[in-house]
């Protein structure tokens, strides 16, 4: 238990998906003009991951880990396809029930609901899951099990949708301030994100 | 021979590499761009992976374009990537195992790389093979030359060597010249893209 909250409170501070890894910068930067729409995509990407990472987690442990299926059969380099079968999958789940239960927050993602399936930080939450599973289990980074899985992606997510509610209040704000023209847009946002990924650098010396 | 090397076909190639550059005016694979340049060396290595993954990519994409069922289009996009991704980490390990356990996870995200999935679905998807490749090897180096700038700034005033070797003459310490901290640090390559960016803009605004 105590091992789970320290992940998922490391996943959102230390091991910040944006700020530490830089992952999901593509749709962060688009989708960061308004905190109403940010707010949307960051649950949307928060409920993928709470889904794909324990799913990988499963395929990781029971099919492909060494020895998994076969004594003597290490099946790790299929994780790319498998896992990014899984994504595409549950993103078109996700879309069916967005536009279901929200048209409005469908149609303002537009483009970028789909584009969950190719978003970093998804994939790259369950690359980084397939990582820690070899460690040694006294690290503080290492996921051992179910609950542990569910920790470090529910963690993942909600650090991202803080990441990009943060940058998407700044930029409102930012609206109204006067920026060098050759630098107005996506040159600026980049030196924000890059002061805000210093600022998250004070969280680096957390122990927990 | 003329034909291969048209105008239309010289344009697929050389206009990613400046005024349409993926990284900077596109703002495509920012992800990877940030994360893998704190040296020159596993820059230069993702620009080339990159390149390569972009060019065949295309041209397979290119090649299958009219028996792709437009509705499962992007599974099978992914699909295609991910089998030529797994096809180069595998490459990397069994060649420059040090640089691909310096790229980490970051080699399997090649798979969701926007680069790719946009070159695939704005240029291979309604041209033929060999206009695709030229496009996807433009795109790609456009990607490395930002890698490589980025990489370059970032190993010279942060470790004062360039690939490995000390360009910072010795003298230079002892008058008290110290290497720059803060350039190793992750946040810097997002102050430094959004540099790059703002000088890019400024040039090309110039030549119009």
């Amino acid at each position: 238990m105590e091992h789970m909250i320290s992940l998922f409170v490391r996943s959102i501070f230390v091991d910040n998906m944006i700020f530490a890894f830089f992952l999901g910068m593509c749709s962060y930067l688009a989708v960061s003009k308004n905190v109403k729409t940010a707010l949307g995509l960051g649950v949307a990407v928060t409920f993928v991951l709470l889904v794909t990472v324990p799913v990988d987690y499963a395929l990781q442990t029971y099919v492909l880990g060494p020895d998994a299926i076969v004594a003597g059969v290490d099946l790790t380099f299929l994780a790319f396809i498998l896992f990014i079968a899984v994504i595409a999958g549950m993103v078109q789940l996700v879309e069916m029930i967005v536009e279901r239960f929200s048209p409005s927050l469908y149609a303002s993602l537009g483009i970028f609901l789909p584009l969950i399936a190719v978003n970093c930080a998804i994939m790259g939450a369950s690359l980084f899951m397939q990582q820690r599973v070899t460690m040694e289990p006294t690290n503080a980074q290492f996921i051992g099990g179910f609950g542990d899985a569910i920790a470090y992606a529910l963690g993942s997510g909600i650090g991202w949708l803080l990441a990009i509610v943060g940058l998407a209040a700044i930029r409102e704000k930012m609206a109204y301030t006067d920026v060098p023209k050759p630098l107005q847009g996506l040159g600026i946002t980049f030196i924000t994100v890059g002061l805000m990924a210093l600022a998250f650098m004070c969280f680096s010396g957390l122990n927990i | 021979m003329s034909k291969l090397f048209s105008d239309e076909n010289k344009a697929a190639f050389t206009n990613p590499l400046n005024l349409n550059n993926p990284v900077a005016v596109q703002v495509l694979g920012i992800c990877s761009a940030l994360a893998v340049t704190s040296q020159l060396k596993p820059a230069i290595v993702m620009g080339l992976s990159v390149t390569v993954i972009t060019a065949f990519s295309n041209v397979i994409i290119s090649l299958l374009r009219k028996t792709i069922p437009n509705r499962i289009r992007i599974i099978v996009q992914l699909v295609v990537v991910a089998a030529l991704v797994t096809i180069v980490s595998q490459l990397l390990k069994a060649y420059v195992y040090d640089v691909s356990v310096q790229l980490s996870v970051y080699v399997g995200l090649i798979i969701t790389n926007c680069i790719l999935m946009g070159r695939l679905e704005a240029f291979a998807m309604q041209n033929s093979p060999w206009p695709s490749f030229l496009d996807g090897i433009g795109n790609g180096l456009g990607y490395a030359a930002i890698l490589v700038i980025v990489g370059f700034v970032r190993e010279l005033f942060g470790f004062g060597t360039l690939l490995g070797f000390n360009v910072i003459p010795q003298f230079m310490y002892d008058a008290g010249y110290t290497n720059n901290g803060m350039m190793v640090m992750p946040a810097m390559s997002l102050i430094i893209v959004g540099c790059v960016i703002w000088a890019h803009r400024a040039y090309n605004k110039e030549e119009k």
